[in-house]
């Protein structure tokens, strides 16, 4: 809702509004200072994320106070940036009575169409994106109750999870693939929602056509039946997964009942170094929280590295949000996504988009605003990260040797641990460089965008994949990805180095086609998890950068990519 | 869907942290465009062998546990994937309740709305629940959500809290999308209203 603007002098606000944040800042830095000093009952894992992070430190103590000062330091400069940004985008009127609002709260108050006494609420959804695997069912459940959708230009259906990477201009030969694809254009056809079928160029993963499309906007509510919906959120935008009944629901009355979330900042400062990336962060993170520490939270990012990020790099990060537990992951609208969206087919036009933009801009969270919790990250001094086990939590740092599950208190999780060293045939102390690959994967809704497929061209250029890998795939995510490759012959540079350039799909981030591991083969791939059995049935991931599966690529093997050349 | 009041019956003890949707349903098994017939191929790759023989030693293939209702398992049950063939799996094989630590957000709105109750209680709850599940048959505990508690074999009782309005759809069976329908008219007030303030959504 646009709200009225109330001329005041922006100097003025700017003061008023350095205030509280100084103080949230303050918080936030006991609250890090608080949780540096309680006694490590964490995680191998975690502690080998976090001693190669403190790496540069000569002793354990000193890093602490380092980083309680750098953070002390980075909160201030951040707060005062932010103080100073934000001036301009709030709403006078508004801040000197109500409560400052975080980005989430704003979207969510936007978008509350009814609230119960026991605070059950009822959320309008802007946009719903919908794929062949989680909609037959709720299709189904409409026809059977004699149930509308209430509003088919709101919702995008688009084939991705089935359909085979190679020629499909043939058909799909896998019967029950072929049926639900086949399930999906019917559907769209008989209620009216625009669909991109497998052989139209627009055709692509869900959460890659979104954005490509300009269909995902800042400030909207998007659903999804996939839980990587949280890829949308990059944008600015309050996006999250959702089950089969809940697309049903949205389908039926363009809503969604719901509880509102917690708030959490997960805030990464400083500059990120050569050869760590947007997916370095986000595997970080979640070595750090925990794939439950998102519970019940929608997450914002925010801080230097965030901003710097691309918009590539920020649907990345996002996208992996509900790998660590959160229901969404989101960063503040800005001018990099303002230039990404605007003139998309989808995206509003003229006096419209200014009138959006205007909007969106007024989205940014408040200065003082409160969050939940806080965690913080300095990026300057991240590593290059590889997962070693069957969680997405299970990270480390490509120096660094595998953890020791012993170490760990919590039986359940003890055992758990232990049972994915098993799965995964490592053992405590080994270094993941020194053990050999058999396959390497490139794509996926994390990174599979023509900004990573040009940082792999960038590190197989001339060279050809390791004699020792069956094979190296590289999987657009989408047609539009696929025909900008194209014509940046970046598809030339894969076929030189021996990979295979494939149709756009999910393909084998999870393994619904046919492209799988087969039982034992061990892959280094640009998805985003590496549960048991997830690209094969005992198949054995290791989620990595697509820089890092590119040096794997030629090498074999995992590499320090911050030592190559 | 299928009402939940008091369910007394056999708990089957799965003590691993981030039991996945991929665990509990794989990939294979997505491909129907039906919500039924998913029980048999519930934690398909922990209870079956490649060639389709059943494992003997996974709980849910020994005596003790083959008509288990309850699943007492380790934190953060459900993360990973929104299918919702994880929930109409556990349905379908006879499961209408977990007991976790805790779970991932989109399994536990998922299994509401089948009529499954996934109940969060304390890391001690849960220790000594996944004792009495580990007594088989011979144990069996009692759900009764009406008071929110759960009775153990030897009379010990874990209370815990549930959402007033999930418990009373699951108490009654109710229909979301029915309930949401009766809110029509707020919905299309909402909506004159979002057409003049964001036009371009």
């Amino acid at each position: 809702m646009a709200r009225k603007a109330v001329k005041k002098p922006a100097k003025k606000t700017a003061r008023k509004a350095r205030k509280p944040v100084k103080k949230a800042a303050r918080k936030a830095a006991r609250k890090l200072a608080r949780k540096a000093k309680a006694p490590a009952r964490k995680a191998a894992a975690k502690k080998a994320v976090k001693r190669s992070v403190n790496k540069a430190a000569p002793k354990k103590a000193a890093a602490k106070k380092a980083a309680k000062r750098s953070v002390k330091k980075a909160a201030k400069k951040t707060a005062a940036k932010r103080a100073r940004s934000a001036a301009p985008l709030l709403a006078p009127a508004r801040a000197s009575t109500a409560k400052p609002r975080t980005l989430y709260d704003k979207i969510w108050d936007d978008h509350l169409v009814h609230e119960a006494a026991d605070g059950t609420c009822l959320l309008y959804i802007d946009r719903h994106l919908v794929h062949e695997v989680t909609s037959p069912q709720a299709f189904e459940g409409l026809r059977l109750t004699g149930r509308k959708v209430r509003h088919p230009e709101k919702t995008l259906a688009v084939v991705d999870h089935n359909v085979p990477t190679t020629d499909r201009r043939h058909g799909i030969a896998e019967e029950e693939s072929r049926i639900q694809v086949e399930t999906l254009a019917r559907n769209a056809q008989d209620f009216g929602i625009r669909y991109f079928n497998e052989l139209d160029k627009r055709q692509g993963i869900v959460h890659v056509v979104g954005p490509e499309q300009g269909f995902t906007l800042p400030g909207t509510t998007i659903v999804c039946g996939d839980s990587h919906t949280s890829t949308h959120g990059a944008f600015g935008a309050l996006a999250h997964g959702i089950g089969t009944s809940e697309v049903e629901h949205v389908l039926a009355t363009q809503t969604l009942i719901q509880k509102k979330a917690k708030n959490m900042l997960v805030q990464v400062d400083g500059k990120l170094p050569a050869h760590s990336t947007a997916k370095d962060i986000i595997l970080a993170v979640i070595g750090e929280i925990g794939t439950a520490g998102g519970t019940g939270s929608v997450i914002e990012f925010a801080g230097e590295a965030i901003r710097d990020l691309s918009m590539e790099g920020r649907m990345t990060v996002c996208n992996m949000t509900i790998e660590g537990g959160a229901r969404a992951g989101m960063i503040a609208p800005d001018e990099k996504a303002y230039a990404y969206l605007k003139g998309r087919p989808m995206a509003p036009r003229g006096k419209l988009w200014d009138a959006a933009r205007r909007h969106w801009d007024g989205l940014r969270t408040d200065a003082g605003a409160h969050f939940d919790r806080v965690v913080t990250l300095d990026a300057a001094a991240l590593p290059p990260i590889v997962s070693w086990g069957t969680s997405p939590e299970d990270v480390m740092a490509i120096t660094a040797v595998i953890p020791n599950p012993d170490d760990i208190t919590d039986l359940g999780k003890r055992q758990s641990k232990w049972r994915a060293l098993d799965y995964m045939g490592l053992k405590p102390g080994m270094r993941l460089t020194d053990v050999p690959l058999d396959v390497v994967w490139i794509g996926s809704c994390t990174n599979g965008r023509i900004e990573d497929l040009r940082a792999v061209a960038e590190m197989v250029k001339g060279k050809t994949k390791a004699d020792n890998l069956a094979y190296v795939m590289v999987v657009p995510g989408s047609g539009l990805v696929k025909e900008q490759a194209e014509a940046e012959g970046l598809h030339h540079i894969f076929r030189a180095a021996g990979f295979e350039w494939r149709e756009p799909g999910c393909s084998m981030c999870l393994g619904m086609n046919p492209d799988q591991l087969t039982p034992g083969q061990r892959c280094a791939s640009t998805s985003n998890r590496n549960f048991e059995g997830r690209q094969g049935y005992k198949g054995r991931t290791h989620l990595v950068s697509p820089q890092m599966a590119a040096a794997a690529a030629i090498a074999g093997r995992f590499v320090d990519i911050r030592k190559l050349s | 869907m299928q009402k939940f009041d008091v369910l007394t019956g056999v708990a089957a003890p799965l003590n691993i942290v981030n039991i996945d949707t991929d665990m509990i349903i794989p990939k294979q098994f997505l491909k129907t465009i039906k919500r039924t017939g998913l029980g048999k191929s519930l934690f398909y790759e922990m209870r079956y062998t490649p060639e389709g023989a059943e494992i003997a030693d996974f709980v849910l293939n020994q005596p003790a546990w083959r008509k288990a209702e309850i699943l007492v398992a380790g934190d953060n049950f459900g993360c990973g994937s929104s299918r919702e063939h994880a929930p109409w799996a556990l349905l379908d094989f006879g499961i209408r309740c977990v007991i976790a630590t805790s779970f991932a957000d989109i399994f536990y709105n998922n299994a509401f709305k089948n009529g499954i109750l996934p109940i969060v209680v304390s890391p001690d709850d849960l220790a000594k629940l996944m004792d009495d599940a580990g007594r088989g048959a011979n144990a069996t505990l009692t759900i009764d959500l009406p008071n929110q508690e759960i009775r153990g074999p030897d009379g010990g009782v874990v209370k815990f809290e549930i959402d007033p309005f999930r418990k009373h759809c699951l108490l009654n069976g109710l229909d979301d999308i029915g309930l949401t329908m009766e809110k029509a008219k707020s919905i299309s007030a909402y909506e004159k209203k979002a057409a003049q303030s964001r036009p371009w959504a």
